[in-house]
C-alpha cells in the first residue's frame, strides 16, 4: 500500500478494499518503528489522526469522498493546525498549540486528508539541511548519515521513507525542492500568491509559498486541486479561477520548447549531477520537446540579493516572538529590556540569529539605499532575465541543487557554502515563478554512494498544469520516482 | 520677548469611526472588558497576516478630499520596527513615504483674520494597545482592545505662530473630522489627539530653531497652557545662553510645566520598509468621485452660501457653521420655518445657545428642536406673540409643555391687536396716570416710554407693541 499513488489509495478507499482507519494505522506503525532514527515527525498525535480517519470512513460510506478524503498526509510544522503543537522548529514555540487552523490546513481539512503529524524542519525554515531544527536533525533515508535538505526536510523523508502518502512543504529560497532534490521525490513551489498564507508562520513574506511533495506529478496535481484557492485573509492571495491542474496529464510533449539556461551548468555543479540533468534534457528530446539555450544572466545575483530580503523581512517578521503574549520566555530577568533578549537569545537558534541580525543590519538608517532598495532593483531585472526567456521557451530546466545530499555536519560551520545549495532555486522565489524537482537519477557522492538527483523545471506564472504534464511524461518513461531507499520496508 | 518669534507645527492622531480595526475583524468600541476585543491577528499569533479594512481608507480619502488634498494614486504600508510590550507584532504598520493624502489646506479664523494652514500629508497608520500599570503587584498587564484601531495622523507645515493659532487649527480640524463623519471626537477617550511641536527664532531670522514636540495633549486648554509654557522656557532657556536640544516632551496639567521624556540620541532607529503581507494601495479617479458623491457640503461652502442665500452676515454664518450640529439645526429650523432667515439665526445663535450653554448640553439633546422652534417662530413672524411674549413661550417649549401653539392657546399669550380694544386700554392708562401725561408734554420724552409700559402692563403683555406706540401718540398729540 506504502507505494501506491494517491489516485490507486482513493480508488482503494471508495472501493472498500481498505479503510482510512487501516491505511492511517499503517502509517503510524511505521512512524512508530522508523521516525525514532529519521526523525521525519517533530509532533505524531494517533488520536487526533485516527478521529480524522474515522472521519473521512464515514464521508466515505455516504458516499460524500473526494480525491483525498481518508488518505493520510504529514503537515510541515510551519502550518498552524488548531489542537496541535505548531513549533516551526524552533525553541521559541515549544509548547505553542496553535488555536486556529492554516488556509492550507483547512483546505486538506475540508477535503477529508488525515493529518499523520507535523513534520520536522529548519528553525524557521532557515536552512538548507534541517540541522538548525531545535528538534533534531532528520536522516536522509536514502543514506542515514547525510541530510534529508531543507527547510521541509521533514516532509522530504516522510516521504521517501513512506511515512505518509504525501506530505505540505513551504518554498522560501528552494525549501521544498531541494529535500525533493536530495531524498528523490518530486516537490512544487507554485506562483507566489496560489496559496494561502495565512497561519503559514511567516519567514520571508514577499517569497514564502506553500506547495506538494509527494512521489509524483499526479500525486502533485491531485494536491494541488486541493491547496490553491483565494483566501481573503491573506492579501497576496491572487483571486484566480480555481484550476483542475490534473487537466493537461497524458499531453503529448511534442512542439514543447525547453530551455536551458548556461548559467545553470556552469562552474559550481557536481559533475554526476551535471550528466543526470543532461540525460533527462535527451529524455526529453525523445519525448518531442525542442531544445534551446537561454541564459539569466543575473542568476549569480541572487544569493546575495536573497539574503539581503528575506533576512529584512525576515528580521521584522520574528520580532512577535518576545516573550509577551505566547512562546518562550526567560525564566528570571531584571527588567523588560532583560525579559526580551534572554527571552530571545534563549528561544532562538544560530541560524535564525545570524539572519536576524542581517537583516536588521541591512534596513537600519545609512545601509537601507545600499542594501535593501539595491536588492529590490535587482530582483526586478532577476524577473525580467525570466521574462525574456519565456520569450523563447515554454519551459526551463536545469538541476535542482548543485549537489547530491551531503554528509550531516558537513556544512554546518560554513553558512555561505550552505547558502549556495539554493543557487539554481532562489532566483525562481524572487521572480514569484512556479518551480518543481523532480526525480530524474542518482550520482555518485565522494564516497561512492549512489545518491537521488532531482531535475528542475521553471515553468512561467500560472503554468502548474503544463508543469506537472511535463513532468508527467517524464515519470511514463522512467521509473526513478518509484525506486525505494534500503532499509525503510 | 518682543523679539522672538515662535514656529508650530501640528501631527494630530485621528481615529476612525470605522466598524472594525484597520487590519482585523475585532471592533473598536470602547471600554471594553481589556483584551475581549483582540482576536487572533490582534495578538499576533504566529501564521496571521493583516487585511486592510476598506472603511478607514474611505475615510482617509473624505478627509482627503475636505481639505482639498491630493489624493494619491498608489499609497504604501510600511513597517515601523520596535519593541514594546504593547505592540504586539514588534512593528506597527503605518504609511512611510507614500502617503494616502498629501498636501492640502485648511483655514483658520483668529481674530478677525483668516490664515491658511497647510497641510502636509495625512496618512494611515494602526494604533498600539495599552499598558496596564498597577493592577498587581511587581507585574504589568497588557490590553490590546486598542491594538489595530485605525488612525489617520495629520501633519500640518510649521506655519502657526502663536499658542492661539495652533489651537485655532486644532478646534477647526476637530470640528471638521467629526463634520465629515470618520472620527467622534471624543478627547477624553484619545479619539484626538495632538503632538505640538514648537520652536522659537528671533524675529527676521529665516533658519528655524531647533523644535521640541509636545506629546499627546488631548484638551485644547492643556494645548494653549503647554504650547505658553513651553514657549517660555525655550526662550529663557536661550536668552541665558543655554542651547535646545530636540527632544519628545510631555506637559504635565498638575504644574502647567512640559519636561522631556527622551531625547534624540536615544530614538529608535524604527528600520521602515515596505509590509510584504500588504499590496500597495491603489486609489482610482472612480473611487474618489464615488465617495466624493457621500460628503457632505463643507463648512466653508455652507458658510460663504448662508451670507449669499440668507443675507446672513459673516459672523453668522461662522457661528451657524461652526460644527455640523448646529448647522443642521439651524437648517432644519429654517426649512420648517420658511421665514426670515436672521430671525431663525438670532433663536439658534441666542436663545438656544444660551439654555444649551446653561445646561451643559449639546445641540442634538435640545429639548426644543428644529419643529417645535420653527413653529414659535412662524408665531413671531405672523404677530400672533411679540417676541418679549416668545421668550416665555420658548422657556415652557423647553420645559416640555408642547408646542408653541398649544402653549400660547392654553396661557391666552396671544397678542392683542384689536385697535378699539388697545384704545380702550389705552385711554385707562391715561386716566390714571396723568402726572406722566403732563411730564411728557412738558417735553421729556422718557414719560412717553413710561406710558408705553404701563399699557403693556395692562394688557398682560398681550398688546401688540407697534400699535400701542401708534395710539398712545396719536392720542397724546390730541
Amino acid at each position: 500500500m506504502i507505494n501506491h499513488s494517491l489516485k490507486h489509495l482513493a480508488s482503494m478507499l471508495t472501493s472498500k478494499e481498505v479503510s482510512s482507519v487501516e491505511l492511517t494505522q499503517e502509517y503510524l506503525n511505521r512512524i512508530a518503528r522508523l521516525n525514532p532514527e529519521i526523525n521525519a515527525y517533530i509532533t505524531v498525535d494517533t488520536e487526533l489522526s485516527l478521529a480524522q480517519a474515522r472521519a473521512a470512513d464515514q464521508r466515505i460510506a455516504n458516499g460524500d469522498a473526494g480525491p483525498l478524503t481518508g488518505i493520510p498526509i504529514a503537515q510541515k510544522d510551519i502550518f498552524c493546525a488548531k489542537g496541535w503543537k505548531t513549533t516551526c522548529g524552533s525553541k521559541m514555540l515549544e509548547t505553542f498549540i496553535a488555536p486556529y487552523d492554516a488556509g492550507i490546513v483547512e483546505h486538506f481539512n475540508a477535503a477529508g486528508a488525515v493529518n499523520l503529524g507535523k513534520t520536522n524542519m529548519d528553525e524557521f525554515a532557515m536552512g538548507s539541511s534541517n540541522e538548525t531544527s531545535y528538534f533534531g536533525k532528520v536522516q536522509n533515508p536514502w543514506d542515514r548519515t547525510r541530510v534529508p535538505g531543507g527547510s521541509s526536510g521533514g516532509s522530504a523523508a516522510a516521504v521517501a521513507a513512506r511515512l505518509c502518502a504525501a506530505a505540505t512543504g513551504t518554498d522560501t529560497g528552494g525549501s521544498i525542492r531541494q529535500p525533493a532534490s536530495l531524498c528523490g521525490l518530486s516537490g512544487l513551489k507554485p506562483t507566489y500568491g496560489l496559496t494561502s498564507r495565512y497561519g503559514m508562520i511567516a519567514f520571508a513574506s514577499s517569497l514564502d509559498q506553500a506547495g506538494p511533495m509527494a512521489h509524483s506529478c499526479e500525486d502533485m496535481a491531485i494536491m494541488m486541486n486541493a491547496m490553491t484557492g483565494f483566501d481573503q485573509r491573506d492579501s497576496t492571495s491572487l483571486q484566480r479561477e480555481k484550476e483542475d491542474y490534473t487537466r493537461d496529464l497524458g499531453k503529448p510533449l511534442a512542439g514543447l520548447r525547453v530551455g536551458l539556461p548556461k548559467e545553470y551548468f556552469a562552474e559550481g555543479l557536481d559533475a554526476g549531477v551535471a550528466k543526470v540533468i543532461e540525460a533527462a534534457v535527451d529524455e526529453y528530446r525523445k519525448l518531442g520537446a525542442e531544445i534551446v539555450e537561454i541564459s539569466l544572466p543575473n542568476t549569480m545575483l541572487s544569493i546575495p540579493v536573497y539574503y539581503v530580503l528575506a533576512p529584512a523581512e525576515a528580521s521584522s517578521n520574528l520580532s512577535r516572538y518576545d516573550g509577551v503574549r505566547f512562546g518562550h520566555r526567560a525564566a528570571e530577568y531584571d527588567d523588560l529590556m532583560d525579559m526580551y533578549c534572554k527571552s530571545r537569545a534563549e528561544g532562538f537558534g544560530a541560524e535564525v540569529k545570524r539572519r536576524i541580525l542581517i537583516g536588521t543590519y541591512v534596513l537600519s538608517a545609512g545601509y537601507y539605499d545600499a542594501y535593501y532598495l539595491k536588492a529590490q532593483q535587482i530582483r526586478r531585472l532577476i524577473a525580467e532575465d525570466f521574462a525574456k526567456a519565456f520569450e523563447q521557451c515554454d519551459l526551463i530546466l536545469g538541476p535542482t541543487a548543485p549537489s547530491t545530499a551531503f554528509k550531516a555536519g558537513e556544512k554546518a560551520d560554513d553558512p555561505v557554502s550552505m547558502y549556495l545549495q539554493d543557487i539554481y532555486t532562489i532566483a525562481v522565489n524572487l521572480a514569484g515563478l512556479p518551480g518543481m524537482s523532480i526525480p530524474a537519477g542518482f550520482a555518485p557522492a565522494a564516497d561512492g554512494k549512489e545518491l537521488p538527483v532531482g531535475l528542475q523545471v521553471i515553468g512561467n506564472y500560472f503554468d502548474e498544469a503544463r508543469m506537472l504534464n511535463a513532468g508527467h511524461a517524464y515519470q511514463q518513461v522512467t521509473d526513478w520516482h518509484t525506486r525505494m531507499p534500503e532499509g525503510i520496508a | 520677548m518682543s523679539s522672538w518669534e515662535v514656529v508650530i507645527g501640528l501631527e494630530t492622531h485621528v481615529q476612525l469611526n470605522t466598524k472594525s480595526k484597520i487590519f482585523s475583524g475585532s471592533s473598536i468600541a470602547f471600554g471594553a472588558e481589556p483584551n475581549t476585543q483582540a482576536n487572533v491577528v490582534d495578538i499576533a499569533l504566529p501564521g496571521v497576516l493583516p487585511v486592510l479594512n476598506k472603511e478607514a481608507v474611505q475615510c482617509a480619502i473624505r478627509f482627503g478630499l475636505a481639505v482639498n488634498a491630493e489624493i494619491a494614486p498608489r499609497s504604501v504600508f510600511a513597517r515601523k520596527n520596535y519593541f514594546y510590550p504593547d505592540l504586539p507584532k514588534g512593528y506597527q504598520i503605518s504609511q512611510y513615504e507614500l502617503p494616502v493624502v498629501g498636501k492640502g489646506t485648511l483655514t483658520i479664523e483668529v481674530g478677525d483674520s483668516e490664515k491658511i494652514i497647510n497641510i502636509t500629508r495625512a496618512h494611515l497608520e494602526e494604533d498600539a494597545g495599552k499598558s496596564v500599570h498597577g493592577a498587581s503587584p511587581g507585574q504589568s498587564g497588557i490590553d490590546l482592545n486598542r491594538a489595530g484601531t485605525p488612525l489617520l495622523e495629520i501633519v500640518t507645515e510649521p506655519d502657526m505662530r502663536s499658542a492661539a493659532e495652533a489651537v485655532a487649527y486644532a478646534r477647526k480640524l476637530h470640528e471638521l473630522v467629526q463634520w465629515i463623519n470618520i472620527c467622534d471626537g471624543n478627547m477624553q477617550e484619545g479619539s484626538f489627539r495632538c503632538d505640538v511641536n514648537v520652536s522659537v527664532r528671533r524675529k527676521g531670522e529665516e533658519k528655524f530653531g531647533t523644535r521640541r514636540e509636545i506629546k499627546n495633549l488631548n484638551s485644547f486648554r492643556f494645548m494653549q497652557q503647554a504650547i505658553e509654557y513651553e514657549t517660555r522656557w525655550q526662550i529663557e532657556t536661550l536668552e541665558d545662553g543655554g542651547k535646545i536640544e530636540q527632544a519628545t516632551v510631555l506637559f504635565n496639567p498638575d504644574t502647567g510645566e512640559t519636561r522631556a521624556m527622551r531625547s534624540k540620541e536615544e530614538a529608535n532607529d524604527y528600520r521602515y520598509f515596505p509590509d510584504p503581507d500588504l499590496l500597495p494601495l491603489a486609489v482610482s479617479a472612480a473611487d474618489i468621485d464615488v465617495i466624493r458623491a457621500t460628503l457632505p457640503e463643507l463648512p466653508s461652502a455652507m458658510k460663504a452660501r448662508f451670507e449669499r442665500e440668507h443675507g446672513l452676515s459673516t459672523y453668522d454664518a461662522g457661528a451657524l457653521t461652526a460644527s455640523r450640529a448646529i448647522a443642521d439645526y439651524f437648517t432644519a429650523t429654517l426649512q420648517v420655518f420658511g421665514g426670515e432667515a436672521k430671525l431663525a439665526a438670532n433663536w439658534v445663535m441666542g436663545n438656544v445657545s444660551a439654555k444649551l450653554n446653561e445646561e451643559g448640553r449639546v445641540i442634538a439633546d435640545a429639548p426644543v428642536s428644529p419643529a417645535l422652534l420653527a413653529g414659535l417662530l412662524k408665531r413671531i413672524a405672523d404677530n400672533t406673540i411679540s417676541s418679549k411674549i416668545a421668550k416665555d413661550v420658548f422657556e415652557a417649549m423647553w420645559a416640555g409643555e408642547g408646542d408653541a401653539d398649544a402653549i400660547i392657546e392654553r396661557k391666552g399669550l396671544k397678542q392683542v391687536t384689536d385697535t378699539g380694544a388697545i384704545e380702550a386700554i389705552v385711554d385707562e392708562v391715561l386716566a390714571a396716570n396723568a402726572a406722566m401725561v403732563e411730564e411728557f408734554r412738558a417735553g421729556k420724552d422718557k414719560a412717553f416710554n413710561a406710558l408705553v409700559g404701563q399699557t403693556m402692563k395692562a394688557s398682560k403683555g398681550k398688546a401688540n407693541p407697534a400699535q400701542v406706540n401708534e395710539i398712545l401718540k396719536r392720542k397724546l398729540a390730541g
